[in-house]
């Protein structure tokens, strides 16, 4: 964090009512630390993207091709055409206000357009005005306005303040979706070339290496035989792991941050051993070494581009079936859309955990099982042994995250987990949780550097509820399954609630688990001493 | 004089109808003519997943059973505004509160199923026999005969619900920032019906025979005007209904069919289960593995990893 960040007193003067001036009237201001710089045009280029050029937020000119206009709305009347969702959700807001304050935006910042209706209204104003009867009789009595530089500059600005999280569909009348519309708006932007950069390079990353971080076959083998090594000098036990080997039973994928950022890595190393542990058959994949999807954030088309590595690796390493790790939008991706886009998976059998024979139904056309699915059911079956006291240094809450959360119902599964690892187990309130979850503020693409501030202001209601629980239970870890999240909410926390760390929730079972042939553990796998040794 | 009874009795309702029927067709024939490519409903529940595992069939379904009873829900109880909290920011101890807000909900639900209940009763005019339960609806919404007319209660419910309506969105200052002329126009004309009707009812008595007459004569497309004359205050009600239905297809109002077709509600959760198709699914480019191991190859021997081709 820099020394230019404000202070939390600062960011928490905040006021929930609008301004006199009407929105319509109001410009986009592109003040520092709350928007994301645009995409690198070397990025823009490699995945063949419409008129890459450079160009910044901040500047006059955005160098916009000439016929922008005429692409904005043609784009928008093909998308009309092709989404049910996005035609109704133009039509049938009643403006009844239930979504104004749900978005983590719009209480972290207080600006209107950030109310999920308003947000919607930005793009919904100009739909009117090209496409409806009223908005082009009335104008902007009707709701309408004309396309033009500057609301093409606040499409930007806003709807890269939108993580895609989806809460405000929760309580929706009509389930209005804005996260549907962010979508749509962020595809437009990207026609006449306007995307941001913490997309596109992890994108370009991805669909060149195989993963975000643009980690090339060579490093991600030496940092798994890295990881092995650790988990000798922790355990004593050494634990085997293949990479792109042929004839595996399963496929294991997740986020690229998990083998290199951190603390994700200690959940990587959670992995390894319960794989080990159980003698799962199972490889990794060089080519195939990204869970995470950023063309998510960006075209249903690049996320199929980057999604069709699944399956392909699937089926030419030749296994039964897929395993996908820790993540949000990740889950997003392999639950809703992947036997869509890239599907069908006739190649794959219908996954049963060779362990316990448990046949997973509710994943028998894509596929694919949640970690969490399969480790939940190894603990039902008392296939693990567990020694939750070795967690005891940790008193720790969940966090649910949004995409498991809301475009799944993940759920009971991870809390059944932590139950069985951990000993101090700690909700947040109620209105925060599972399907109310607040997001950490970075999705979605968001999570760059110069954006700190907003991220830190659309943060404020996670970490609020966290520090409700830090006062009243002494709350000092904050558990996830999202990749994300593990790499924002350290900052986050940091600045809101200092004293609470973050973990994935594979690095809490790996703490726990009693291997066979292991050495005495006297520190978890930070190296943290273990509370009895602690007195 | 006849000519206007003529213009305001049978050619603008007729007009008003008509607009009404073909402007809800083509918007329903619109929003359906455009594929569902994803299924992406919003859960609100534990999924099914494991056999130990509760889920929650109905805010999370996973079958068309589940749907439906999320859709009964949505439709008849307005489910999701019952969830509505409302956020304050206690600064002195930085904490921020949702507090329950069912107020919102109460006004929707209020008004619509008072609307719904006058409207049914209204069929008495347009249907010879009344049917029976329309006579059982006006005899239990007419349950405080404190006078004569027989006062309805939804007659008091929907003009206090609307009244709630309009002053919520003028007062609230977040919630006039969002709106429109049109989110005022609709509430105003709503009320404009409703009072014109009660009015009617109570004060400036009209002759229900005659308006009968006239009902089953505009449906029955053998339009005439009735010779008794049926006064004002029918036709000042008459036309703002004519100008309600030729409005509805046209503005937000249309939500009561759009809410039916909510991708985000009216799908069930199942699509690790079964394959949705998406009619507009196309090829796009990729990076094959040949083409990535063609980068990598030597890179990739040296580290000692399995290759397709040396
Ligand atoms: C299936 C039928 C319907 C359903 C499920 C439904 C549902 C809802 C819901 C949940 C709201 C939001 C709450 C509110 O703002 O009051 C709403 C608003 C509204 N509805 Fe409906 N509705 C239906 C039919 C109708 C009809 C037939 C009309 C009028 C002709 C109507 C007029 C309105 C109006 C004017 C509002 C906005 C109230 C405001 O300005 O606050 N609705 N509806
Ligand atoms: S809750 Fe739904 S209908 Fe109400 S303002 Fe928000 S998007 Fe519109
Ligand atoms: S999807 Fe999330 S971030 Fe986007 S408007 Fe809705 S609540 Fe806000």
């Amino acid at each position: 964090m820099t020394d230019t960040t404000k202070k939390p007193e600062e960011l928490l003067k905040l006021d929930y009512t609008p301004p006199k001036k009407g929105w319509m009237e109001t410009p986009v201001d592109f003040k520092k630390g709350t928007y994301c710089y645009s995409a690198p045009q070397k990025h823009q280029e490699y995945l063949g993207l419409p008129y890459p050029r450079q160009w910044q937020p901040f500047d006059a000119d955005w160098k916009l091709p000439e016929n922008w206009k005429q692409i904005i709305l043609e784009g928008m009347n093909d998308r009309l055409k092709k989404y049910r969702s996005f035609r109704l959700y133009m039509d049938i807001c009643v403006r009844c206000g239930a979504c104004a304050d749900k978005c983590h935006f719009f209480i972290g910042t207080g600006d209107p357009k950030n109310m999920p209706v308003l947000r919607a209204e930005l793009l919904r104003s100009v739909y009117r005005k090209y496409f409806t009867l009223g908005g082009k009789l009335f104008g902007k009595v009707g709701g309408a306005r004309e396309l033009t530089e500057d609301v093409l500059k606040e499409w930007y600005y806003y709807f890269y303040q939108c993580t895609e999280c989806r809460r405000c569909s929760v309580f929706c009348p009509y389930g209005i979706d804005t996260c549907e519309i962010t979508m749509m708006a962020r595809d437009l932007l990207s026609l006449v070339g306007c995307n941001v950069g913490w997309v596109i390079e992890p994108a370009s990353n991805c669909f060149r290496t195989g993963n975000h971080l643009g980690v090339p076959p060579h490093a991600f083998k030496d940092t798994l035989d890295f990881a092995i090594d650790e988990v000798e000098d922790l355990t004593g036990v050494k634990v085997e792991a293949s990479v792109n080997r042929k004839g595996a039973e399963l496929l294991f994928i997740t986020p690229s941050a998990d083998y290199f950022a951190s603390p994700h890595w200690y959940t990587f190393l959670g992995y390894l051993m319960l794989f080990h542990e159980i003698g799962l058959d199972y490889t990794w994949s060089a080519y195939a070494s990204e869970g995470g999807n950023f063309g998510l954030f960006h075209s249903a088309e690049m996320m199929k581009r980057l999604n069709a590595k699944m399956y392909a690796e699937a089926k030419r390493l030749g296994v039964k079936w897929i395993l996908g790790g820790e993540c949000g939008h990740m889950w997003r991706v392999v639950h809703q859309y992947m036997n869509t886009i890239n599907g069908p998976a006739d190649f794959l059998e219908e996954p049963v955990s060779p362990i316990t024979g448990t046949k997973f139904e509710n994943a028998k056309a894509t596929k694919m099982v949640h970690i969490c699915e399969f480790t939940a059911d190894l603990i039902k079956n008392n296939k693990l042994k567990l020694d939750p006291s070795r967690n005891d240094h940790w008193k720790m809450t969940f966090h649910d995250s949004c995409n498991p959360a809301r475009a799944m119902g993940l759920f009971e599964e991870p809390r059944y987990i932590i139950k069985n690892v951990c000993n101090n187990f700690y909700e947040m309130p109620e209105n925060t949780i599972k399907e109310y979850t607040f997001c950490c503020g970075s999705g979605a693409g968001l999570g760059s550097d110069e954006n700190l501030e907003m991220r830190l202001r659309g943060g404020l209601p996670r970490a609020n509820a966290v520090k409700y629980v830090k006062e009243k239970h002494g709350v000092n870890l904050l558990t996830c399954i999202c990749a994300i999240d593990r790499a924002v909410l350290p900052t986050l926390l940091q600045y809101w609630v200092p004293g609470v760390e973050v973990s994935g929730l594979h690095e809490l079972v790996g703490n726990a688990l009693v291997m066979k042939g292991e050495k005495e553990r006297t520190t978890d796998m930070r190296g943290t001493p273990r509370k009895q040794e602690a007195k | 004089m006849n000519a206007v009874y003529l213009v305001f009795g049978i050619i603008i309702p007729y007009a008003a109808l008509f607009i009404f029927v073909v402007g809800l067709v083509y918007r329903i024939v619109r929003w359906a003519s455009s594929p569902v490519p994803f299924r992406i409903p919003t859960t609100c529940g534990q999924q099914k997943s494991l056999p130990w595992i509760k889920s929650k069939k109905i805010e999370n379904p996973y079958n068309n059973a589940g749907v439906i009873g999320r859709m009964a829900l949505e439709v008849l109880v307005f489910r999701s505004l019952l969830r509505n909290t409302k956020t304050e920011l206690r600064r002195g101890i930085q904490k921020l509160v949702y507090k329950d807000s069912k107020l919102l909900w109460l006004g929707a639900f209020v008004f619509h199923w008072s609307l719904l209940i006058i409207l049914l009763r209204h069929l008495r005019l347009f249907v010879e026999p009344v049917p029976a339960f329309v006579i059982s609806l006006q005899r239990l919404d007419g349950l405080f005969q404190i006078m004569l007319p027989t006062l309805y209660i939804t007659d008091i419910l929907i003009v206090l619900a609307l009244g709630y309506l309009l002053l919520r969105r003028m007062a609230g200052a977040q919630l006039r920032y969002i709106s429109l002329f049109s989110d005022y126009f609709a509430v105003l004309l709503l009320l404009g019906i409703a009072l014109s009707g009660i009015f009617m009812r109570y004060i400036f008595r009209v002759d229900l025979v005659s308006v009968k007459e006239l009902a089953l004569g505009v449906l029955s497309f053998h339009p005439s005007i009735p010779a008794a004359g049926i006064g004002l205050a029918f036709y000042v009600h008459l036309f703002l209904v004519c100008t309600l239905f030729a409005y509805f297809p046209f503005s937000k109002l249309v939500h009561m069919a759009g809410v039916f077709l909510s991708p985000t509600r009216n799908l069930a959760n199942n699509s690790r289960m079964r394959r949705h198709i998406n009619p507009w699914n196309y090829p796009v480019k990729v990076h094959t593995y040949q083409e990535w191991e063609d980068e990598f190859r030597e890179h990739m021997k040296d580290a000692g990893l399995p290759l397709e081709k040396e």
